[in-house]
Protein backbone atom coordinates (compact mmCIF):
# COMPACT_ATOMS: atom_id res chain seq x y z
CA UNK A 1 0.00 0.00 0.00
CA UNK A 2 1.25 3.16 -1.03
CA UNK A 3 1.49 5.30 2.46
CA UNK A 4 0.87 8.59 1.08
CA UNK A 5 -2.73 9.50 -0.53
CA UNK A 6 -2.56 11.27 -3.32
CA UNK A 7 -3.87 14.27 -1.68
CA UNK A 8 -0.59 14.49 0.08
CA UNK A 9 1.89 14.08 -2.29
CA UNK A 10 2.68 17.79 -2.91
CA UNK A 11 3.16 18.34 0.86
CA UNK A 12 5.47 15.82 1.23
CA UNK A 13 7.66 16.78 -1.35
CA UNK A 14 7.54 20.27 -0.12
CA UNK A 15 8.20 18.97 3.45
CA UNK A 16 11.37 17.19 2.00
CA UNK A 17 12.69 20.34 0.39
CA UNK A 18 12.92 22.28 3.61
CA UNK A 19 15.65 20.41 4.08
CA UNK A 20 17.73 21.75 1.55
CA UNK A 21 17.28 21.64 -2.75
CA UNK A 22 17.13 18.66 -4.68
CA UNK A 23 16.83 17.20 -8.22
CA UNK A 24 13.57 15.53 -8.82
CA UNK A 25 15.54 12.16 -9.02
CA UNK A 26 16.28 12.55 -5.44
CA UNK A 27 13.35 13.92 -4.01
CA UNK A 28 12.16 10.69 -5.63
CA UNK A 29 14.12 8.19 -3.81
CA UNK A 30 13.88 9.89 -0.78
CA UNK A 31 10.22 9.93 -1.02
CA UNK A 32 10.10 6.20 -1.90
CA UNK A 33 12.36 5.55 1.17
CA UNK A 34 10.20 7.20 3.99
CA UNK A 35 6.45 6.77 2.38
CA UNK A 36 6.75 4.46 -0.80
CA UNK A 37 6.87 1.68 1.13
CA UNK A 38 6.14 -1.23 -1.87
CA UNK A 39 4.36 0.98 -4.20
CA UNK A 40 7.03 3.71 -5.21
CA UNK A 41 6.21 7.05 -6.70
CA UNK A 42 6.05 6.86 -10.47
CA UNK A 43 8.72 9.88 -12.30
CA UNK A 44 6.10 10.88 -14.08
CA UNK A 45 4.35 11.68 -10.99
CA UNK A 46 6.99 13.17 -9.23
CA UNK A 47 7.57 15.81 -12.40
CA UNK A 48 3.66 16.90 -12.67
CA UNK A 49 3.39 17.45 -9.13
CA UNK A 50 6.78 19.73 -9.18
CA UNK A 51 5.25 21.32 -12.15
CA UNK A 52 2.37 22.30 -9.90
CA UNK A 53 4.40 23.22 -6.91
CA UNK A 54 6.37 25.45 -9.09
CA UNK A 55 3.37 27.16 -10.69
CA UNK A 56 1.37 27.49 -7.34
CA UNK A 57 4.83 29.60 -6.39
CA UNK A 58 5.73 27.32 -3.72
CA UNK A 59 8.94 25.64 -5.26
CA UNK A 60 11.55 27.49 -7.66
CA UNK A 61 14.10 25.84 -10.06
CA UNK A 62 17.74 26.90 -9.19
CA UNK A 63 19.69 25.30 -12.13
CA UNK A 64 20.74 26.98 -15.26
CA UNK A 65 17.37 27.86 -17.81
CA UNK A 66 17.97 25.28 -20.82
CA UNK A 67 18.55 22.22 -18.85
CA UNK A 68 16.44 19.32 -18.87
CA UNK A 69 13.96 18.21 -16.63
CA UNK A 70 16.20 15.78 -14.86
CA UNK A 71 18.66 18.38 -14.28
CA UNK A 72 16.56 20.97 -12.53
CA UNK A 73 17.13 21.63 -8.75
CA UNK A 74 14.06 22.63 -7.01
CA UNK A 75 14.59 24.79 -4.02
CA UNK A 76 11.40 25.26 -1.87
CA UNK A 77 10.15 28.91 -1.16
CA UNK A 78 8.96 30.66 1.61
CA UNK A 79 5.17 30.66 0.37
CA UNK A 80 5.75 26.77 0.05
CA UNK A 81 7.49 26.89 3.95
CA UNK A 82 4.13 28.59 4.97
CA UNK A 83 2.19 25.70 3.05
CA UNK A 84 3.81 23.12 4.87
CA UNK A 85 3.63 24.68 8.21
CA UNK A 86 -0.21 25.18 7.64
CA UNK A 87 -0.97 21.52 6.64
CA UNK A 88 1.09 20.69 9.69
CA UNK A 89 -0.77 22.84 11.80
CA UNK A 90 -4.51 21.69 10.57
CA UNK A 91 -5.85 18.65 11.49
CA UNK A 92 -6.97 16.01 8.71
CA UNK A 93 -11.31 15.42 8.60
CA UNK A 94 -11.75 12.17 10.66
CA UNK A 95 -12.15 9.16 8.78
CA UNK A 96 -10.79 5.57 8.26
CA UNK A 97 -7.13 4.77 7.01
CA UNK A 98 -5.98 8.17 8.29
CA UNK A 99 -3.54 6.64 9.66
CA UNK A 100 -1.32 6.66 6.51
CA UNK A 101 -1.51 10.60 6.10
CA UNK A 102 -1.06 11.37 9.89
CA UNK A 103 1.96 8.94 9.74
CA UNK A 104 3.14 11.51 6.84
CA UNK A 105 2.75 14.41 8.71
CA UNK A 106 4.15 13.54 11.85
CA UNK A 107 7.95 12.29 10.41
CA UNK A 108 7.93 15.63 8.35
CA UNK A 109 7.01 17.35 11.24
CA UNK A 110 10.12 15.47 12.98
CA UNK A 111 12.29 16.29 9.53
CA UNK A 112 11.07 19.85 9.15
CA UNK A 113 11.48 20.80 12.96
CA UNK A 114 7.79 21.69 13.97
CA UNK A 115 6.64 20.08 16.84
CA UNK A 116 5.47 16.47 16.49
CA UNK A 117 3.30 16.42 19.37
CA UNK A 118 1.66 19.46 17.94
CA UNK A 119 0.10 17.58 15.18
CA UNK A 120 -1.13 14.72 17.23
CA UNK A 121 -2.55 17.02 19.69
CA UNK A 122 -4.37 19.20 17.08
CA UNK A 123 -5.54 15.68 15.50
CA UNK A 124 -6.86 14.28 18.91
CA UNK A 125 -9.24 17.14 19.33
CA UNK A 126 -10.61 17.18 15.87
CA UNK A 127 -11.65 13.48 16.41
CA UNK A 128 -12.86 14.43 20.16
CA UNK A 129 -15.04 17.01 18.71
CA UNK A 130 -16.74 14.40 16.34
CA UNK A 131 -17.06 11.87 18.93
CA UNK A 132 -18.63 14.15 21.61
CA UNK A 133 -21.25 15.26 18.10
CA UNK A 134 -21.59 11.35 17.57
CA UNK A 135 -22.23 10.60 21.25
CA UNK A 136 -24.74 13.01 21.84
CA UNK A 137 -26.72 12.31 18.61
CA UNK A 138 -26.29 8.57 19.24
CA UNK A 139 -27.63 9.55 23.19
CA UNK A 140 -30.71 11.60 21.41
CA UNK A 141 -31.31 8.61 18.60
CA UNK A 142 -33.43 5.69 17.95
CA UNK A 143 -31.46 1.99 17.64
CA UNK A 144 -30.49 2.45 14.70
CA UNK A 145 -28.73 6.03 15.55
CA UNK A 146 -27.28 4.24 18.30
CA UNK A 147 -25.71 1.41 16.56
CA UNK A 148 -24.44 3.63 13.49
CA UNK A 149 -23.17 6.13 15.44
CA UNK A 150 -21.16 2.98 18.02
CA UNK A 151 -19.32 1.97 15.00
CA UNK A 152 -18.38 5.24 13.42
CA UNK A 153 -17.38 6.19 17.51
CA UNK A 154 -15.04 2.52 18.07
CA UNK A 155 -13.06 3.55 15.27
CA UNK A 156 -12.52 6.98 15.90
CA UNK A 157 -11.39 5.52 19.39
CA UNK A 158 -9.04 2.87 17.65
CA UNK A 159 -7.60 6.03 15.58
CA UNK A 160 -7.07 7.77 19.05
CA UNK A 161 -5.25 5.43 20.24
CA UNK A 162 -2.74 5.18 17.61
CA UNK A 163 -2.45 8.95 18.54
CA UNK A 164 -1.93 8.34 21.76
CA UNK A 165 0.73 5.55 21.15
CA UNK A 166 2.55 7.38 18.60
CA UNK A 167 3.07 10.08 21.09
CA UNK A 168 4.41 7.90 23.56
CA UNK A 169 6.93 6.57 20.66
CA UNK A 170 7.81 10.21 19.57
CA UNK A 171 11.24 10.63 20.97
CA UNK A 172 12.09 7.37 19.11
CA UNK A 173 10.40 8.10 16.12
CA UNK A 174 12.43 11.36 15.70
CA UNK A 175 15.82 9.53 16.54
CA UNK A 176 14.90 7.40 13.27
CA UNK A 177 13.53 9.93 11.11
CA UNK A 178 17.05 12.33 11.82
CA UNK A 179 19.43 9.76 11.80
CA UNK B 1 -16.96 38.93 29.15
CA UNK B 2 -16.81 34.99 29.77
CA UNK B 3 -17.24 34.33 33.67
CA UNK B 4 -14.57 33.87 36.21
CA UNK B 5 -13.47 29.82 36.08
CA UNK B 6 -14.76 28.29 39.22
CA UNK B 7 -11.51 26.77 39.82
CA UNK B 8 -8.03 27.26 38.60
CA UNK B 9 -5.01 25.82 38.45
CA UNK B 10 -2.23 27.75 37.58
CA UNK B 11 1.74 26.50 36.98
CA UNK B 12 1.48 23.68 39.78
CA UNK B 13 4.89 21.66 40.43
CA UNK B 14 4.88 19.03 42.61
CA UNK B 15 7.62 16.04 43.33
CA UNK B 16 7.42 12.88 44.84
CA UNK B 17 11.35 12.75 45.71
CA UNK B 18 13.27 12.78 42.33
CA UNK B 19 10.16 11.80 40.27
CA UNK B 20 8.46 15.20 39.11
CA UNK B 21 4.47 14.38 38.86
CA UNK B 22 3.18 18.03 37.75
CA UNK B 23 5.71 20.59 36.29
CA UNK B 24 3.83 24.18 35.21
CA UNK B 25 0.66 22.55 34.73
CA UNK B 26 -2.57 24.89 34.41
CA UNK B 27 -5.62 24.21 33.98
CA UNK B 28 -9.26 26.07 34.30
CA UNK B 29 -13.35 25.01 34.71
CA UNK B 30 -16.07 26.98 34.64
CA UNK B 31 -19.55 26.26 36.58
CA UNK B 32 -21.27 23.58 34.98
CA UNK B 33 -18.32 22.08 32.79
CA UNK B 34 -17.45 18.81 31.84
CA UNK B 35 -13.58 19.14 31.58
CA UNK B 36 -11.87 15.88 30.62
CA UNK B 37 -8.39 15.51 31.92
CA UNK B 38 -6.86 13.15 29.46
CA UNK B 39 -3.19 11.14 29.29
CA UNK B 40 -1.41 8.28 29.62
CA UNK B 41 -1.07 6.36 32.93
CA UNK B 42 1.34 8.06 35.06
CA UNK B 43 1.20 11.12 33.26
CA UNK B 44 0.27 13.15 36.33
CA UNK B 45 -3.86 13.54 35.28
CA UNK B 46 -4.79 12.02 38.60
CA UNK B 47 -1.98 13.68 40.20
CA UNK B 48 -3.69 17.17 38.82
CA UNK B 49 -7.23 15.90 40.50
CA UNK B 50 -5.69 15.45 43.64
CA UNK B 51 -4.69 18.85 44.03
CA UNK B 52 -7.79 20.50 41.98
CA UNK B 53 -9.38 18.94 44.96
CA UNK B 54 -7.09 20.27 47.66
CA UNK B 55 -6.59 16.26 48.60
CA UNK B 56 -2.83 16.93 47.62
CA UNK B 57 -0.43 20.15 48.13
CA UNK B 58 1.45 21.21 45.12
CA UNK B 59 5.44 22.16 46.06
CA UNK B 60 4.59 25.40 43.78
CA UNK B 61 1.50 27.03 42.40
CA UNK B 62 -2.52 27.84 43.03
CA UNK B 63 -5.24 26.16 43.53
CA UNK B 64 -8.27 28.77 43.41
CA UNK B 65 -11.71 28.20 43.79
CA UNK B 66 -14.56 30.83 43.53
CA UNK B 67 -12.10 33.59 44.32
CA UNK B 68 -10.61 31.54 47.01
CA UNK B 69 -6.52 30.52 47.64
CA UNK B 70 -7.04 26.79 48.43
CA UNK B 71 -3.58 26.33 48.50
CA UNK B 72 -3.52 28.79 51.57
CA UNK B 73 -6.13 26.94 53.59
CA UNK B 74 -5.85 25.13 56.58
CA UNK B 75 -6.19 21.82 56.76
CA UNK B 76 -9.58 21.99 58.28
CA UNK B 77 -11.11 24.57 56.33
CA UNK B 78 -10.18 22.66 52.98
CA UNK B 79 -11.66 19.33 54.55
CA UNK B 80 -14.75 21.28 55.33
CA UNK B 81 -14.52 22.61 51.87
CA UNK B 82 -14.26 19.45 50.46
CA UNK B 83 -16.97 18.40 52.31
CA UNK B 84 -19.44 20.87 51.88
CA UNK B 85 -18.93 21.96 48.15
CA UNK B 86 -17.16 18.85 46.63
CA UNK B 87 -18.02 15.43 45.45
CA UNK B 88 -16.11 13.02 44.13
CA UNK B 89 -16.30 9.48 42.37
CA UNK B 90 -13.64 6.73 41.95
CA UNK B 91 -12.79 3.60 40.06
CA UNK B 92 -14.36 1.06 43.01
CA UNK B 93 -14.29 0.33 46.24
CA UNK B 94 -15.34 3.64 47.88
CA UNK B 95 -18.85 2.36 49.67
CA UNK B 96 -19.13 1.09 52.83
CA UNK B 97 -19.67 -2.51 52.45
CA UNK B 98 -21.35 -2.75 55.86
CA UNK B 99 -24.27 -0.09 54.65
CA UNK B 100 -26.79 -0.83 52.26
CA UNK B 101 -26.52 1.21 49.25
CA UNK B 102 -29.73 3.95 50.58
CA UNK B 103 -27.37 4.24 54.01
CA UNK B 104 -24.42 4.83 51.49
CA UNK B 105 -26.12 7.67 49.36
CA UNK B 106 -27.18 9.39 52.80
CA UNK B 107 -23.79 9.08 54.57
CA UNK B 108 -22.52 12.89 53.39
CA UNK B 109 -26.29 14.38 54.50
CA UNK B 110 -25.99 12.23 57.89
CA UNK B 111 -22.54 13.60 58.49
CA UNK B 112 -23.91 17.52 57.26
CA UNK B 113 -25.86 17.06 60.15
CA UNK B 114 -29.34 16.33 58.36
CA UNK B 115 -32.06 13.93 60.12
CA UNK B 116 -31.79 10.32 59.45
CA UNK B 117 -35.72 10.80 57.60
CA UNK B 118 -34.39 13.78 55.41
CA UNK B 119 -31.42 12.48 54.15
CA UNK B 120 -33.07 8.88 53.15
CA UNK B 121 -35.65 10.85 51.28
CA UNK B 122 -33.02 12.65 49.22
CA UNK B 123 -31.06 9.59 49.33
CA UNK B 124 -34.19 7.65 47.35
CA UNK B 125 -34.70 10.02 45.13
CA UNK B 126 -31.20 10.34 44.01
CA UNK B 127 -31.27 6.67 43.62
CA UNK B 128 -34.48 7.20 41.64
CA UNK B 129 -32.37 9.89 39.49
CA UNK B 130 -29.65 6.82 38.98
CA UNK B 131 -32.01 4.06 37.76
CA UNK B 132 -30.53 2.26 40.98
CA UNK B 133 -33.96 1.84 43.36
CA UNK B 134 -34.08 -1.42 43.35
CA UNK B 135 -30.44 -2.15 44.98
CA UNK B 136 -31.75 0.91 47.74
CA UNK B 137 -31.69 -1.60 50.45
CA UNK B 138 -28.77 -4.18 49.36
CA UNK B 139 -25.03 -4.15 49.91
CA UNK B 140 -22.81 -2.75 47.92
CA UNK B 141 -21.65 -6.18 47.20
CA UNK B 142 -25.17 -7.73 46.18
CA UNK B 143 -25.19 -4.97 43.02
CA UNK B 144 -23.48 -5.31 40.31
CA UNK B 145 -20.17 -3.28 39.35
CA UNK B 146 -22.48 -1.42 36.83
CA UNK B 147 -24.78 -0.56 39.77
CA UNK B 148 -22.50 -0.01 42.70
CA UNK B 149 -20.97 3.00 40.07
CA UNK B 150 -24.40 4.67 39.73
CA UNK B 151 -24.72 4.08 43.41
CA UNK B 152 -21.49 5.80 43.79
CA UNK B 153 -22.73 8.52 41.44
CA UNK B 154 -25.26 9.62 43.61
CA UNK B 155 -23.08 9.39 46.86
CA UNK B 156 -21.36 12.18 45.12
CA UNK B 157 -24.37 14.42 43.86
CA UNK B 158 -26.49 13.90 46.89
CA UNK B 159 -24.62 16.98 48.49
CA UNK B 160 -25.42 19.41 45.40
CA UNK B 161 -21.44 20.26 45.28
CA UNK B 162 -20.44 22.52 43.33
CA UNK B 163 -17.71 20.17 41.80
CA UNK B 164 -17.47 16.70 41.06
CA UNK B 165 -14.33 14.88 40.71
CA UNK B 166 -14.50 11.64 39.24
CA UNK B 167 -11.02 9.37 38.50
CA UNK B 168 -11.91 6.90 35.88
CA UNK B 169 -15.18 6.39 37.06
CA UNK B 170 -16.22 3.58 34.00
CA UNK B 171 -12.85 2.14 34.45
CA UNK B 172 -14.00 -1.37 35.98
CA UNK B 173 -16.91 -1.38 33.88
CA UNK B 174 -17.74 -2.74 30.49
CA UNK B 175 -18.63 -0.54 27.12
CA UNK B 176 -22.12 -0.58 27.53
CA UNK B 177 -22.20 0.13 31.81
CA UNK B 178 -19.89 2.72 31.34
CA UNK B 179 -21.94 4.38 29.02
CA UNK B 180 -24.69 4.42 30.79
CA UNK B 181 -22.96 5.72 34.36
CA UNK B 182 -21.97 8.11 32.16
CA UNK B 183 -25.09 9.48 30.71
CA UNK B 184 -26.73 9.45 34.04
CA UNK B 185 -23.89 11.11 35.83
CA UNK B 186 -23.47 13.71 33.06
CA UNK B 187 -27.30 14.34 32.91
CA UNK B 188 -27.44 14.79 36.64
CA UNK B 189 -24.03 17.15 36.99
CA UNK B 190 -25.51 19.24 34.45
CA UNK B 191 -29.57 19.23 36.21
CA UNK B 192 -27.63 20.75 39.42
CA UNK B 193 -25.39 23.03 36.76
CA UNK B 194 -22.74 21.34 39.16
CA UNK B 195 -18.79 21.43 37.54
CA UNK B 196 -16.84 17.72 36.85
CA UNK B 197 -13.16 17.14 36.25
CA UNK B 198 -13.15 13.99 35.15
CA UNK B 199 -10.24 11.43 34.71
CA UNK B 200 -10.03 9.25 31.83
CA UNK B 201 -7.68 7.34 29.07
CA UNK B 202 -10.73 6.32 27.35
CA UNK B 203 -11.57 8.68 24.13
CA UNK B 204 -15.59 7.32 24.55
CA UNK B 205 -15.87 8.61 28.08
CA UNK B 206 -14.27 11.75 27.41
CA UNK B 207 -16.17 12.70 24.43
CA UNK B 208 -18.75 13.10 27.55
CA UNK B 209 -16.79 16.52 28.40
CA UNK B 210 -17.28 19.85 27.12
CA UNK B 211 -13.33 20.40 26.87
CA UNK B 212 -10.13 18.26 27.21
CA UNK B 213 -6.87 18.98 28.35
CA UNK B 214 -4.06 16.42 27.38
CA UNK B 215 -1.26 15.78 30.10
CA UNK B 216 1.93 14.39 29.06
CA UNK B 217 4.91 13.94 31.74
CA UNK B 218 3.02 16.06 34.33
CA UNK B 219 2.27 19.26 31.56
CA UNK B 220 -0.55 20.08 30.31
CA UNK B 221 -1.53 20.54 26.66
CA UNK B 222 -3.31 23.46 25.51
CA UNK B 223 -6.64 22.66 25.13
CA UNK B 224 -7.41 26.04 22.49
CA UNK B 225 -8.04 23.22 19.86
CA UNK B 226 -11.30 22.07 21.55
CA UNK B 227 -12.41 25.53 21.56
Amino acid sequence: MCIVLGMSVGHALLGLLEGGPRHGYDLKRSYDERFGQDRPLAYGQVYSTLARLLRNGLVEVESEPGAGPERKKYAITDAGVSDVAGWLAQPEKPEPYLQSTLYTKVVLALLTGHDAADVLDAQRAEHLRLMRELTRRRDGGDLADQLICDHALFHLEADLRWLEVTAARIQQLAAQVRA
Amino acid sequence: MAPEPLLTAENLHLSFGTATALDSASVEVHAGEVLALMGPSGSGKSTLLHCLAGILHPDQGRVTYAGRDLTAMHDDERSALRRSEFGFVFQFGQLVPELTCLENVALPLRLGGASRRAAQRSAAAWLERLEVSDVAHKRPGQASGGQEQRVAVARALVTRPRVVFADEPTGALDTLNGERVMQLFVAAARETAAAVVLVTHEPRVAAYSDHEAVVRDGRVRTREYAR
